[in-house]
């Protein structure tokens, strides 16, 4: 197969992943931080469906069937908590929801 | 007959059980009945046992049961009737009924009589137990029974502090000496197999020869526990404190029995003392120092009772002399008269207070002998006898037999000490009553003295002057046999020490009615300031002991209390547990509940542990 | 079978106060009472009829148990239920069952929530400390020795005072836990220690009390199960650097809990010395016994000094325990015959004068509302026969002759002195130190001047009766203790022949510098 090389998909991923992940830690919004869990799944799922294609593998394209199934069930579980948290916090920032003193 | 012999301890001790469990239904009255009547048949029983047994002198013993059984300690509650033992009981159940009598009208008014009588009575029980127990055990049994009755009796008036410092005082420093003691019965214990006393004596010599090195250091430490009890140096200090008690009680306890139970100890365990001649003449040294330096002391006390105090002290010191020498039949004959004659001094001077209204400083004190011709009369016979006036008094006859005993035995030194001692006795006993008696009042109480009435003030100070006399000189201590014979000086010398002595007592009688009716002016003058006042003030505090022991063992004490209060160990245990504490804060901080520092952190670690990775490979 | 009854006794006991709190607050008191003087009829039952004398002529390579119960239990492992008694067990058993009715009886008014889990408690702590006394499977025995730990953190923790200073009854509660439990998990270190060196040897895998004292152990091996041993019951007794979980653990425990502390589970201490590490390790014991017995000296005058220094009544009293139980491990240490039927003696007699004073200053705190020594003073006159009996008490725990604490005291430094005359002469100091904490307490509390002049509540009949067979067992016992020494005399003349044993090879078992 020509075209995209795997390492372009591979950086595109990392590069994905990575702005998922300092979405997640530097943003206190919780609908924000579940955007950011989303890509972050998604830059794993790309980095599978990259490999698979790459080598030829069907095995890359299962995982990112599994990945999808993952993000659907993680964001589903999300939204009924941030939902949950608004109601008793009328607020979405994730840092005033913490009942721990430490 | 000598089934009664239980009698003399089980009627106090009734008394003490009747008073403490019925006394608050008997009242005052009721109370002094009981305490007075169940001493009063201790006597009585004591009476029929003399009777008995000086009609067949013969030492006899009785078991109540056997106390401890383990192995070859075999320690009973059993009793012996001898010679000694009996010249005890006589002084203790026979004083003992006067002072008890006298203390109904001394108490009269005073609130915790029923208290008083209880203690009292299981004093007396406690003293009978320690001079009739056969073996050390039992005898230590009466002996800090005793000791713990004085310091009930001293802190009777416990809401006043110091009264109750007195008592802590008396208690520590005569346990003090107890200590000694016990680690004499476990020396004898170990060396002899056996605490009964008549068996101890006879296995002592053949265990140990004389000056034997083990048997110096048990008789040691027997002295030790004698020490203590009798107040002699350097044990000696609580006895002025005791005066704390009310005034029967010094007289009982601390004049006539309890602080003479020291004596007796020594003189019970002869056997032990004569196998220790070094020990035996530090007996006799310390009683000589103590003779001598609580004489001195006695010369410079304001409160009527610690001259008493001292002049006990000093009194007790002529029997330790005694016994120094080896004149053990003197030192009880004296251990008899003294406790006549104190105990007369002692309850004149209790009618004197309550006559006074309680004022018992000698400067207040004055001119008071129209106003109490009884006890005037108390102290001029009881004074007369403890200054051993010759030929009349019962003191004089006990006293020279002690400075015939230490010249027998050829100690030319304590001997010394003893006619020294004896001039000085005169002088303080001619202050003690020329204070009291002659001059002017120095108070209101004074002025206002109303002489004592009533058969309970009277017939004890009267049967005690009668005892006090050459009458009491005549009851002779059946101690034959029981102890060493008396040794027998060079004849013909024995007159002339009693003019000796005779002449040192009667010149001390004069310099000191000469001195204190007289010269009084000259003698104020004398101990205002200069050398005099730093004498007095030496002699007034007794020495300094209190002070020493003060800075030397109290103070560290409480030092030592105060520093480790807050458990120093226990601390060092609380390390650990600090330091758990610690890291459970520092950790527990990294469980914030913040979502995001979850976050990073773990991003950090992932990337630490992919660098780790990436560097091993 | 009497002895299963024993423990479980309380055990359904305790049960039954808790179902029978739902019925009213006098329901499980009165079944705790009940259970607790059933067993105490039970062994004063044993008592009577069992014959605690050595067999003649007994050259003995069996402890003669006057009674055993076995059963198989984990016979896989080599456990069994097995309970054995003899005299030394039935004195402390008979002990534990009488201070059981005490405290019962002295928490009558004090307690008033949560009543049937407490009593649920207080008897399951004899559940423990009997099945202690009894077991002689060493599982069963550290079974039951943790056991009783629960109960009595449950008393401190639930029903405790809080002071104002010091700790929380729950932090009191939580270092009576730890040091306890950390020292039992290092005894079953070494009892496992113990049954697989005993497996090692003969193949065999037991826990078996009987065929353990067999095991032949090396002098280093011994030494180490040894320490793990003693350090289990150096914590409980309790011995000086360990002590410093009981002041608090007293201080903080409601009355009943410090009745069964200083009664009871001390002297389970005091027992594992007794029955296990002297027997099982007779050469190690040895080999320490200076060490310990400088120990106890160094516990005679600590806790001497430091209940000096305490303003809190309790804990007063509990530094004069430690005080005490120096005495006991001296005596333990010393091995003759007669210092240890002193220690069993001044154990009965402790449990009996320092719970009489835990009740007493029970007591006074019903009244004054405090445990301050500082707030008290001259209350001689205010408290009808209160400050008799504790004058007798205070007296009884100076060791006044006449009181069963004299004799035992007595008895140990008579039998010690043998053995080491230096340490019995300092101990002897320890004499004077009684006295001058003993007089102290007495002294702060009920002479001095009073502070007001209104009478306080007199004793009631319950209060009354309580202190005066305590007192009539002290004094009666102190002038007549041969029925305790004729009943654990037998198990005591075991550890002087083992003592003896180690001796004879080298005659020098005299500690160095103590001849």
């Amino acid at each position: 197969m020509n075209g995209v090389p795997m390492a372009h998909g591979l950086v595109l991923a990392a590069v994905l992943f990575a702005l998922g992940l300092a979405g997640l830690m530097f943003r206190r919004n919780m609908v924000f931080m579940l955007l950011s869990l989303e890509v972050m799944l998604n830059a794993a799922g790309l980095a599978f469906i990259v490999a698979g294609t790459a080598w030829g593998q069907a095995e890359g394209q299962a995982m990112f069937l599994l990945v999808i199934t993952l993000a659907a069930a993680e964001a589903s579980v999300g939204l009924a908590l941030l939902n949950q948290l608004y109601r008793r916090f009328k607020t979405l920032d994730i840092d005033t929801a913490s009942g721990m003193r430490g | 007959m000598i089934a009664t012999l239980p009698l003399t301890f089980l009627l106090p001790l009734a008394g003490t059980l009747i008073l403490a469990f019925f006394g608050a239904r008997l009242g005052a009255r009721g109370s002094a009945g009981v305490g007075v009547s169940s001493v009063a048949l201790a006597a009585l029983a004591t009476a029929l046992l003399a009777h008995a047994y000086l009609a067949a002198p013969e030492a006899q013993t009785l078991t109540l049961w056997r106390w401890i059984a383990v192995g070859d300690f075999q320690p009973t509650i059993g009793l012996r009737l001898d010679g000694l033992s009996l010249t005890l009981l006589g002084v203790i159940t026979g004083v003992g009924l006067l002072i008890h009598w006298f203390a109904a009208w001394y108490m009269h008014g005073e609130e915790g009589v029923t208290r008083f009588y209880a203690y009292m009575n299981l004093f007396v029980a406690s003293m009978v137990l320690l001079v009739l127990g056969d073996n050390l055990l039992l005898l230590f049994l009466g002996w800090e029974g005793v000791g713990l009755c004085s310091y009930l009796l001293i802190g009777h008036y416990y809401r006043t502090a110091a009264n109750v410092r007195a008592a802590f005082k008396a208690f520590l420093v005569t346990r003090i000496g107890d200590a000694f003691l016990a680690i004499g019965l476990f020396l004898l214990f170990r060396e002899l197999g056996t605490l009964d006393i008549a068996e101890l004596l006879r296995r002592a010599p053949e265990r140990w020869a004389a000056g034997d090195p083990g048997v110096e250091l048990a008789a040691l430490l027997l002295l030790g526990g004698a020490l203590g009890k009798s107040a002699q140096l350097p044990l000696h200090t609580w006895l002025a404190d005791a005066m704390a008690g009310p005034t029967p009680v010094s007289a009982l306890i601390h004049a006539a029995t309890m602080v003479t139970a020291g004596v007796y100890l020594v003189a019970r365990l002869h056997g032990v003392f004569l196998l220790a001649p070094g020990v035996l003449w530090l007996t006799g040294a310390i009683g000589a120092l103590t003779l001598l330096a609580a004489g001195c002391a006695a010369l410079a006390q304001t409160d009527i009772k610690r001259v008493l105090a001292y002049s006990t002290m000093s009194q007790i010191g002529y029997m330790f002399l005694a016994l120094g020498v080896a004149g053990f039949e003197a030192a009880i004959f004296h251990l008899m008269t003294h406790a006549f004659f104190k105990a007369l001094l002692f309850l004149a001077a209790g009618s004197v207070i309550v006559s006074c209204h309680h004022e018992q400083d000698l400067r207040r004190l004055g001119g008071l002998w129209r106003r109490l011709p009884l006890a005037y009369a108390g102290f001029l016979v009881g004074g007369a006898a403890l200054a051993a006036l010759p030929l009349v008094t019962a003191g004089f006859y006990s006293k020279d037999a002690i400075l015939w005993q230490a010249f027998a035995a050829g100690h030319g030194e304590l001997l010394l000490a003893g006619l020294l001692g004896s001039l000085l006795t005169a002088l303080y006993t001619l202050r003690l009553i020329v204070g009291i008696f002659h001059g002017a009042a120095g108070s209101d109480g004074a002025r206002r003295a109303e002489s004592g009435k009533g058969l309970a003030h009277g017939l004890p100070l009267v049967s005690l002057m009668l005892l006090s006399t050459v009458l009491g000189a005549w009851i002779e201590p059946p101690l034959a046999g029981v102890l060493p014979a008396p040794q027998h000086g060079p004849a013909g010398w024995h007159l002339a020490l009693e003019v000796l002595a005779g002449s040192v007592a009667l010149l001390g009688i004069a310099l000191g009615a000469w001195l204190f009716l007289y010269r009084r002016a000259w003698l104020a003058e004398r101990v205002a300031q200069g050398r005099g006042a730093r004498l007095w003030r030496l002699w007034h505090h007794g020495w300094g002991f209190d002070a020493a022991y003060e800075g030397l063992l109290v103070r560290p004490y409480r030092g030592l209390v105060s520093g480790l209060r807050g458990d120093a160990i226990d601390a060092l245990g609380q390390r650990p547990a600090r330091l758990a504490g610690w890291l459970h804060g520092a950790l527990s901080r990294t469980q914030g509940g913040k979502l995001r520092f979850y976050a990073v952190s773990m991003v950090i670690g992932a990337t630490l542990i992919l660098l780790v990775m990436v560097a091993a490979a | 079978m009497a002895l299963i009854w024993l423990i479980l006794i309380p055990f359904l006991g305790g049960l039954a106060c808790w179902l029978g709190e739902r019925w009213g607050e006098g329901v499980p008191r009165w079944i705790a009472l009940g259970s607790m003087l059933l067993v105490l009829l039970i062994t004063l039952g044993l008592w009577w009829q069992g014959d605690y004398q050595w067999p003649a002529g007994a050259e003995a390579d069996a402890v003669p148990w006057a009674l055993e119960w076995r059963a198989p239990w984990i016979p896989r492992l080599g456990i069994a239920v097995h309970l054995a008694l003899d005299g030394l067990s039935l004195v402390l058993v008979a002990l534990s069952a009488l201070l059981g009715v005490l405290a019962v009886l002295c928490s009558w008014h004090e307690i008033r929530r949560r009543v049937g889990f407490f009593h649920l408690n207080l008897l399951w702590i004899l559940v423990g400390v009997v099945g202690v006394f009894l077991a002689v499977d060493l599982f069963l025995f550290f079974a039951f020795w943790e056991m009783m730990l629960v109960p009595m953190y449950f008393l401190i923790a639930l029903w405790g005072h809080s002071s104002a200073t010091g700790f929380s009854r729950i932090g009191a509660a939580t270092k009576f836990f730890l040091y306890t439990q950390a020292s039992g998990l290092l005894m079953l270190v070494a009892i496992l220690g113990l049954v697989f060196a005993h497996r090692a040897a003969t193949g065999e895998l037991t826990f078996s009390y009987m065929a353990l004292r067999e095991t032949p152990l090396s002098g280093e091996v011994a030494m180490w199960l040894m320490l793990g041993f003693f350090l289990a019951f150096a914590v409980k007794l309790p011995v000086v650097p360990f002590h410093g979980w009981l002041p608090d653990a007293h201080a903080q425990a409601p009355t009943a809990g410090s009745v069964d502390l200083a009664g009871i589970l001390l002297k389970t201490g005091a027992y594992g010395l007794l029955r296990f590490v002297l027997p099982l390790f007779p050469e190690a014991s040895q080999a320490i016994a200076p060490l310990a017995m400088g120990l106890g000296l160094v516990g005679i005058v600590y806790g001497a000094l430091l209940a000096c220094g305490q303003q809190d009544i309790k804990r007063f009293i509990a530094y004069t325990s430690i005080s005490h139980m120096g005495f006991v491990l001296i005596g333990i240490y010393a091995g003759t015959e007669l210092a240890l039927q002193g220690v069993v003696l001044l154990l009965v007699a402790h449990a009996f004068s320092t719970s009489a004073l835990f009740i007493l200053s029970g007591q006074l705190h019903e009244r004054l509302h405090t445990r301050n020594l500082g707030e008290m003073g001259g209350l001689w006159g205010r408290l009808g026969s209160l400050p008799g009996f504790m004058l007798c008490f205070i007296v009884a725990s100076l060791g006044m002759p006449g009181t069963l604490n004299f004799v035992g005291e007595f008895l140990i430094l008579f039998g010690s002195f043998p053995v080491a005359p230096w340490t019995v002469a300092i101990a002897s100091a320890g004499l004077v130190l009684a006295a001058i904490y003993s007089l102290l307490l007495m002294q702060r509390v009920h002479y001095g001047p009073p502070r007001g002049e209104a009478r306080l509540a007199a004793l009631d009949g319950r209060e009354y009766a309580m202190l005066l067979g305590l007192l009539a067992l002290v004094l009666g016992l102190g002038l007549y203790p041969q029925p305790l020494l004729d009943t654990a005399g037998p198990a005591m003349q075991e550890i002087p022949r083992l003592f003896d044993e180690v001796a004879m090879p080298s005659s020098t078992a005299v500690p160095p510098g103590e001849s």
